[in-house]
C-alpha cells in the first residue's frame, strides 16, 4: 500500500465514521467533540508542527465564541457569516498576539501567550455585553445559507461535520505542503533554517495566525451548537485542555488531537457530577502522560505498527 | 491623596509577593530549566498550611511564618526527586507541563475539600494597629509584610551573589556538568534550590493570608501575573526580577487609582509595551 493510498483510505474511514456518528451517539456530543477536536488540531499545527507552546490558545476560541453569538443573536447575521466573522476576529487577534509573542522564543513564548489569553478573560468579564458571570445566552441556531434551518440536531450536525472536514483539510494540506516542511525544519533547527535564508518569523506568525483563526472556527461553532459563550471558553483551563487533549492524543501527528479530544470530551462527560474531581482528574492525567505516555495514543500506535511492519526498528 | 497612597501601598504589598515569586521562578528556571508552573499553587498551599496549622493545631503565626515553607519545601523536594528529575534533559515545555498538572491536582484538592469561599486568616495579635503618617493611615502589618519581603529578596540576593554557597548555584546555571566535574554534588543542588524556591513562594504564601485570606484559587490568580512579570524583567538576574516585582506592583496600584477597570489588564499591557521596545526583557539576557 503506498503512502497516498493509506492516506485516501483514513480519509475515507473518517469521513463515513463522521457521516455515521449522529446515528451512533448523542449529536450533541458529538458536535461537541468536533469542535474540540478542530480546536486541537488547530493547536497541534502549532505545537506538534511549529515546535511553539501556546498556553494561551482558549483567547481565540473564546472569543470568537462570543463574537460569533453576539453576531447573531443583536446583528442578526445569517449563520455562516457569523461564525466567518468569529474566524476573522480570532485571526486578527492571532496576528497581534502573534507578532508580540514570537519575539521570544521557547518558554518565554508560553508565558507571554498566557499572558495575554488572561487579558481577554479580563475584558470579557468587564465589558457589558457579555454577560458577566453568566455568559451569553440564548443564542438562536439560525438557518444555513438562509434556508436550511439548524434547529433539527442532525442538520445542525452535518453543518459542523462540513466545517470541521474544511478545516481538518486545510491543517492537513498545511502540514503536507512545502510551507509545512520548512516549519518542521524550523522546529527541528531553527538557526539552520535561518541560515539556509527562510525568514523565520514570518513562517511563525503565518503559523500562528492560522492556528488562531481555525481554533476561532472551533469556537464559533461551538457557541451556535451549545447556543451559548460562557466564561471557561476563555478560562486559562480550557488553554490547559488543548495542551492535554493535543498530548494524550499524540504531538505532532495528524489524527492525534481528535482521539486526545474525543477521550477528554467522553472523560468530562462521565465526570460530570464528580465537582473538582474532574480538575484533579485532569492535571493526574497530565503527569501521567508527561511522564511515561510523550507519544500520546496515535504516537505509540504508530510505533507499534512500525515495528510490527518493519521488525523490531521503531 | 489619601486614596492614592492607599492604593500605592497595595500595590506595595503585591509587588513584594511578585518579587518573593519571581524571584524563587527565577533561581528554579535558572538552575534547573524548569517553569514551575507550580509555584501559584505552592504560594496557595503555603497559606492553607498556615491556616490549618492555626485552625487545627493553634499554631499562630509567627512560628507558622516558618512552619508553613519548611512543609511546603519538603513537598518540593518529595515533587523533585520523584518527578520532576526525570525529565531534565529534555525540551523545558514538559517541565511546564508536568507542573501544571501539578497545579491543577493541588487546585482541585482543595477546591474540593473548602469551596470557593475563602477562609479568613487573622491578623496577629503583635501587628494590629497602625501609624498615623499625617498623609495616610498605615496599618502595622501592612508596613511589616513589605519589610519582612524587603529582607528576605535582599538576604536571597546576598546569599546568591556574594556567597560561597551562591557561587556554586551561578555555576551551576552557566555549566551544571563542569561544575559537577570539580566535585560538587550537582543533584542535590537541583533538589535543594527547588525545595528554597518553592519555599520562598509558600513564605509569600503565609504572609498572603491575613492580608487576603485563604482560598484555593488564590495561586493562580497570582501566577499569571508572576509569569507577565517574569516576561517583562527577564529571567537574568536576581536583583532585577526584585525590582520588576515591586515596579509591576506599584504600577498596578497606581492604576487602581487612575483608572481602575484597567488594574486587571495593565500588567499585560505592560509587557505587550516592554516585548515591542525591548524584547529580551528590561534585565535579561538571552540564553
Amino acid at each position: 500500500m503506498t503512502a497516498r493510498q493509506s492516506s485516501l483510505l483514513g480519509w475515507a474511514a473518517l469521513v463515513t465514521l463522521g457521516l455515521a456518528a449522529p446515528f451512533l451517539v448523542y449529536p450533541v456530543f458529538a458536535m461537541n467533540v468536533l469542535c474540540l477536536a478542530l480546536f486541537a488540531s488547530a493547536f497541534n499545527l502549532l505545537l506538534g508542527y511549529g515546535g511553539l507552546l501556546s498556553f494561551g490558545h482558549a483567547a481565540f476560541l473564546g472569543s470568537a465564541a462570543y463574537v460569533t453569538g453576539w453576531a447573531v443573536r443583536a446583528w442578526g447575521f445569517p449563520t455562516e457569516l457569523a461564525v466567518l466573522t468569529g474566524t476573522a476576529l480570532a485571526a486578527l487577534l492571532g496576528l497581534v498576539f502573534g507578532s508580540l509573542a514570537i519575539r521570544r522564543a521557547g518558554i518565554y513564548f508560553a508565558m507571554i501567550t498566557l499572558g495575554f489569553a488572561q487579558m481577554i478573560y479580563f475584558l470579557v468579564v468587564q465589558m457589558p455585553w457579555t454577560g458577566g458571570e453568566d455568559g451569553l445566552q440564548g443564542i438562536p441556531r439560525g438557518r444555513a445559507l438562509g434556508f436550511v434551518p439548524l434547529n433539527q440536531p442532525t442538520t445542525m450536525y452535518y453543518f459542523v461535520f462540513i466545517a470541521f472536514l474544511g478545516g481538518f483539510w486545510l491543517i492537513h494540506r498545511t502540514i503536507h505542503s512545502p510551507f509545512g516542511h520548512v516549519l518542521r525544519a524550523i522546529r527541528e533547527n531553527e538557526p539552520r533554517a535561518l541560515s539556509l535564508g527562510y525568514d523565520v518569523s514570518r513562517y511563525k506568525l503565518l503559523v500562528f495566525v492560522l492556528s488562531a483563526a481555525l481554533s476561532g472556527l472551533a469556537g464559533s461553532l461551538k457557541a451556535v451548537v451549545l447556543q451559548f459563550a460562557s466564561l471557561s471558553d476563555v478560562h486559562w483551563h480550557r488553554s490547559g485542555e488543548v495542551v492535554l487533549m493535543t498530548l494524550l492524543g499524540g504531538m505532532g501527528t495528524v489524527l492525534g488531537p481528535s482521539v486526545g479530544a474525543l477521550v477528554v470530551v467522553t472523560l468530562e462527560n462521565y465526570l460530570a457530577d464528580a465537582g473538582s474531581w474532574v480538575t484533579v482528574i485532569t492535571g493526574s492525567v497530565f503527569v501521567v502522560s508527561v511522564l511515561s505516555f510523550r507519544r500520546g495514543i496515535v504516537g505509540e500506535v504508530r510505533t507499534l505498527v512500525r515495528r510490527a511492519f518493519i521488525g523490531g526498528k521503531g | 491623596m489619601q486614596a492614592i497612597f492607599g492604593q500605592l501601598l497595595v500595590g506595595l504589598i503585591n509587588g513584594s509577593f511578585y518579587a518573593l515569586l519571581s524571584l524563587g521562578l527565577a533561581i528554579i528556571f535558572g538552575l534547573l530549566g524548569v517553569v514551575n508552573f507550580a509555584h501559584g499553587a505552592l504560594y496557595m498551599v503555603g497559606a492553607f498550611a498556615a491556616w490549618m496549622l492555626l485552625t487545627m493545631f493553634g499554631i499562630g503565626y509567627f512560628p507558622a511564618l516558618l512552619l508553613a515553607p519548611a512543609i511546603v519545601g519538603v513537598i518540593g523536594v518529595v515533587l523533585e526527586r520523584l518527578l520532576l528529575r526525570r525529565l531534565y534533559g529534555l525540551d523545558p515545555l514538559y517541565g511546564l507541563l508536568l507542573t501544571f498538572g501539578l497545579t491543577l491536582i493541588a487546585e482541585g484538592l482543595f477546591h474540593q475539600a473548602y469551596g470557593n469561599s475563602g477562609q479568613s486568616y487573622p491578623v496577629p495579635e503583635l501587628l494590629r494597629g497602625g501609624f498615623q503618617l499625617g498623609f495616610m493611615y498605615l496599618p502595622l502589618y501592612r508596613a511589616w509584610v513589605v519589610g519582612v519581603s524587603l529582607v528576605v529578596c535582599a538576604a536571597s540576593w546576598f546569599v546568591i551573589e556574594k556567597t560561597k554557597l551562591g557561587a556554586y548555584l551561578r555555576a551551576g546555571t552557566e555549566n551544571p556538568k563542569l561544575l559537577q566535574a570539580f566535585g560538587v554534588n550537582v543533584p542535590v543542588m537541583f533538589t535543594i534550590t527547588y525545595g528554597f524556591g518553592v519555599a520562598l513562594a509558600a513564605f509569600a504564601g503565609v504572609m498572603a493570608a491575613p492580608v487576603y485570606g485563604v482560598t484555593p484559587l488564590m495561586g493562580s490568580s497570582v501566577i499569571m501575573v508572576v509569569f507577565a512579570v517574569v516576561v517583562i524583567g527577564g529571567m537574568g538576574s536576581i536583583a532585577g526580577s526584585i525590582f520588576t516585582g515591586i515596579g509591576v506592583g506599584l504600577v498596578e496600584g497606581l492604576t487602581r487609582y487612575l483608572y481602575p477597570e484597567a488594574s486587571a489588564v495593565v500588567v499585560f499591557v505592560l509587557m505587550a509595551i516592554v516585548l515591542l521596545v525591548r524584547p529580551a526583557g528590561l534585565f535579561g539576557r538571552e540564553r
